[in-house]
């Protein structure tokens, strides 16, 4: 399974949406935090988990999804997020915290909620695997071709609710797909240091399903992976794992130094997006006057959405306790 | 501040950060009992996502200063094992937030055993936590949850606001031969990158020192109102203490230092001799801390000249929006504010 090239142009254009909102998220970050940098200042607050480099997960993934797919995502949610169709005025201004949010300001960057694309993701490490099969089973029951998928990191395949769930998804069968982002990096502890096992997919041979593993960060591979992987749930085949090798490129969040990180380890990385610019111009997919128009489309989409968020309104206090119940 | 007998006379001040108290603490214990080791998330060569175990992977070495995996239901489990057969581990859980996924090794098993065991299997284990928000880090790292590990019996709650009562607090919970949850205050932690609340940093004795739990300390006299708070809220009270002074109303501030054992017997006489009590506390506001406190004066049957009242977080997950957040947190100028009205009701 190949993209054909609207699907690379969309992969392609997706990527580069995602790095331009969090260059201007990460600009947006850094204001009122200096020269003294604390979290608590500046117009975005809280901790900030930048995805950049880890985009093709989201692409080679969300192609597959529309917008009845459920999906659970991370602490590090935007690229994700961008790809599964995430309104992005209301996510711009949910990260603000903006009347105009998703979430109208309640939620923040950990925390987004689209219930108009099925999206959703929290700051708990592997607590989006349990719904995501619950909401695959949900699927099943009542024969619709829906299908969830579960994003994690590969610090996330140590904790109980990871075995649990596939473990619930292999007896029920449930049309889900579980993605682990390997990054090699859970905050400071190394990927070595944390698993017994040198590759996660092995561990799907526990419960029963199939498991893949996706070298090089290459949207591509992943594409082909994850679109089997969803048509076989789609067919009411069943579960599968999928753990990509992907790049953290900045740190666990912004303002960590990294002291932990071997010196040269995150140099040699390769940042995935000028590779795929680079493979689609030869490809013939691309040419450099399409590249800008693409680029210069996702900026304006970008800019258009952060000067929104920038310009609203926050949200009066009374508001904090609105929305605690149904 | 009270408790600083065993400062001696003539030593040089050192202020320190609670973090770098906390660091302290440990080192020290790890030094004098071999059976002392510290395991957790990031606590190792990043030292702590908080710091507070900085320095210590370089003194003692991986075999006692363990990473783990995020597996915290493993080991927190593991821990109490440890802690059955004589080790007395020292354990971090970043945020108090994600205790969720490993409660029952902390109220079903740690809390109980000794009980269980009819005294046979204590359980002597440190579990350190981040606690408190106003930073926008939303609601999954922002609770401080105090009430809830103080409602549940067997483990004892240390809730420090200071450098110097970390250290003494950080000791005593080592050698407590007891589950101890100690929580400390991100605001007053000592990181640069969360901004530090400047009474916090206190000077700090280089020898190892207890404080005993069960000792609230009263760091601020007055006639006029009795304040009782714990961790950040106390910074906050002496602020309003202060505004109040300004104001001709002398405010008394009690820092409980821990909530279990809870010095019951301080606030009681601070709100005997002021006749009105105020209770700030940063967790949620219903079934908690603050209502315990309110219920334990008025249960002595002290004279009141007032009713009393609290000021808490209210009953609502902790929102991101600062627009939304910080209204809702406890503040000195709502402290002064309630502690005037109180003190005009009573007059």
């Amino acid at each position: 399974m190949r993209p054909s090239p609207k699907q690379w142009l969309w992969m392609y254009q997706t990527m580069v949406k995602s790095r331009i909102f969090e260059e201007r998220i990460a600009a947006a970050y850094f204001e009122g935090k200096s020269p003294v940098f604390n979290m608590a200042n500046g117009p975005i607050p809280g901790e900030m988990h930048l995805s950049n480099g880890q985009e093709p997960c989201a692409v080679g993934v969300c192609a597959h999804l529309d917008a009845g797919d459920f999906v659970t995502a991370t602490h590090r949610p935007h690229h994700i997020a961008i790809a599964k169709g995430v309104d992005l005025d209301a996510m711009a201004a949910e990260i603000f915290g903006k009347a105009t949010g998703l979430s109208g300001g309640r939620g923040g960057h950990m925390h987004i909620f689209d219930a108009a694309v099925n999206f959703c993701c929290s700051g708990i490490i592997a607590q989006g695997m349990g719904p995501a099969v619950g909401a695959a089973t949900a699927f099943k029951l009542r024969n619709e071709r829906r299908v969830a998928v579960s994003f994690i990191g590969e610090g996330a395949a140590n904790q109980g609710a990871f075995h649990e769930s596939l473990n619930l998804a292999a007896i029920w069968q449930a049309p889900v797909v579980i993605v682990i982002e390997d990054n090699a990096w859970g905050i400071s502890v190394a990927k070595a240091q944390s698993t017994a096992v040198p590759q996660n997919d092995a561990r799907a041979a526990a419960y029963g399903m199939p498991g893949h593993r996706v070298a090089g960060n290459d949207p591509e591979a992943i594409f082909a992976v994850a679109g089997a992987a969803i048509a076989r749930a789609r067919a009411g085949e069943g579960p599968s794992l999928i753990e990509i090798e992907t790049h953290r490129l900045a740190g666990h969040f912004i303002g960590d130094a990294e002291g932990y990180r071997p010196k040269g380890e995150k140099e040699a990385l390769t940042d995935p997006i000028p590779q795929l610019r680079a493979k689609l111009l030869g490809l013939g997919i691309l040419d450099p006057t399409a590249d800008r128009a693409l680029t210069d489309e996702a900026e304006a989409l970008v800019d258009r959405a952060i000067s929104k968020a920038r310009a609203a309104a926050y949200p009066v206090p009374e508001q904090a306790y609105e929305k605690v119940f149904a | 501040m009270t408790a600083t007998a065993t400062i001696l006379p003539n030593r040089t001040r050192r202020n320190l950060t609670i973090a770098k108290a906390m660091a302290e603490a440990i080192a020290q214990e790890m030094r004098r009992d071999d059976s002392v080791l510290v395991l957790g998330e990031d606590i190792a060569a990043l030292g702590g996502v908080f710091g507070n175990t900085r320095g210590l992977l370089d003194e003692f070495g991986p075999a006692r200063v363990r990473d783990t995996p995020i597996s915290e239901t493993g080991f927190i489990g593991a821990a109490v094992g440890m802690a059955a057969v004589g080790l007395r581990p020292v354990v971090e859980l970043m945020f108090v937030d994600f205790f969720g996924v490993c409660m029952d090794a902390i109220y079903n098993l740690a809390a109980k055993n000794c009980y269980f065991s009819g005294g046979q299997s204590p359980v002597p284990l440190v579990l350190m936590t981040s606690v408190g928000g106003g930073y926008g880090d939303a609601g999954q790292h922002s609770q401080c949850l105090y009430g809830t590990f103080a409602h549940l019996p067997g483990m004892k709650v240390v809730v420090p606001s200071n450098a110097h009562d970390a250290k003494g607090l950080m000791i005593r919970a080592i050698r407590d031969d007891n589950p101890v949850i100690f929580m400390f205050h991100k605001a007053l932690q000592g990181m640069g990158w969360l901004g530090t609340v400047q009474g916090s940093i206190t000077d700090v004795p280089e020898d190892a020192y207890e404080i005993p739990f069960g000792q609230a300390a009263i760091c601020r006299a007055g006639n006029d109102i009795c304040i009782v708070s714990l961790g950040a809220g106390v910074h906050l009270a002496l602020d309003a203490a202060q505004s109040l002074g300004e104001e001709g109303i002398a405010a008394e501030v009690v820092d409980l230092r821990t909530l279990v054992p809870l010095d019951r017997a301080t606030i009681i006489a601070s709100t005997a001799k002021t006749g009105r009590l105020l209770v700030v506390d940063e967790d949620y506001q219903s079934f908690g801390v603050s209502g315990e406190i309110i219920a334990s004066v008025v249960e002595s049957g002290v004279a009141l000249k007032a009713p009393p009242r609290r000021i808490a977080f209210p009953d609502i997950p902790i929102p991101f929006s600062p627009a939304l957040e910080h209204p809702a947190l406890p503040s000195a100028a709502k402290i002064v504010a309630t502690a005037r009205q109180i003190v005009r009701a009573g007059r």
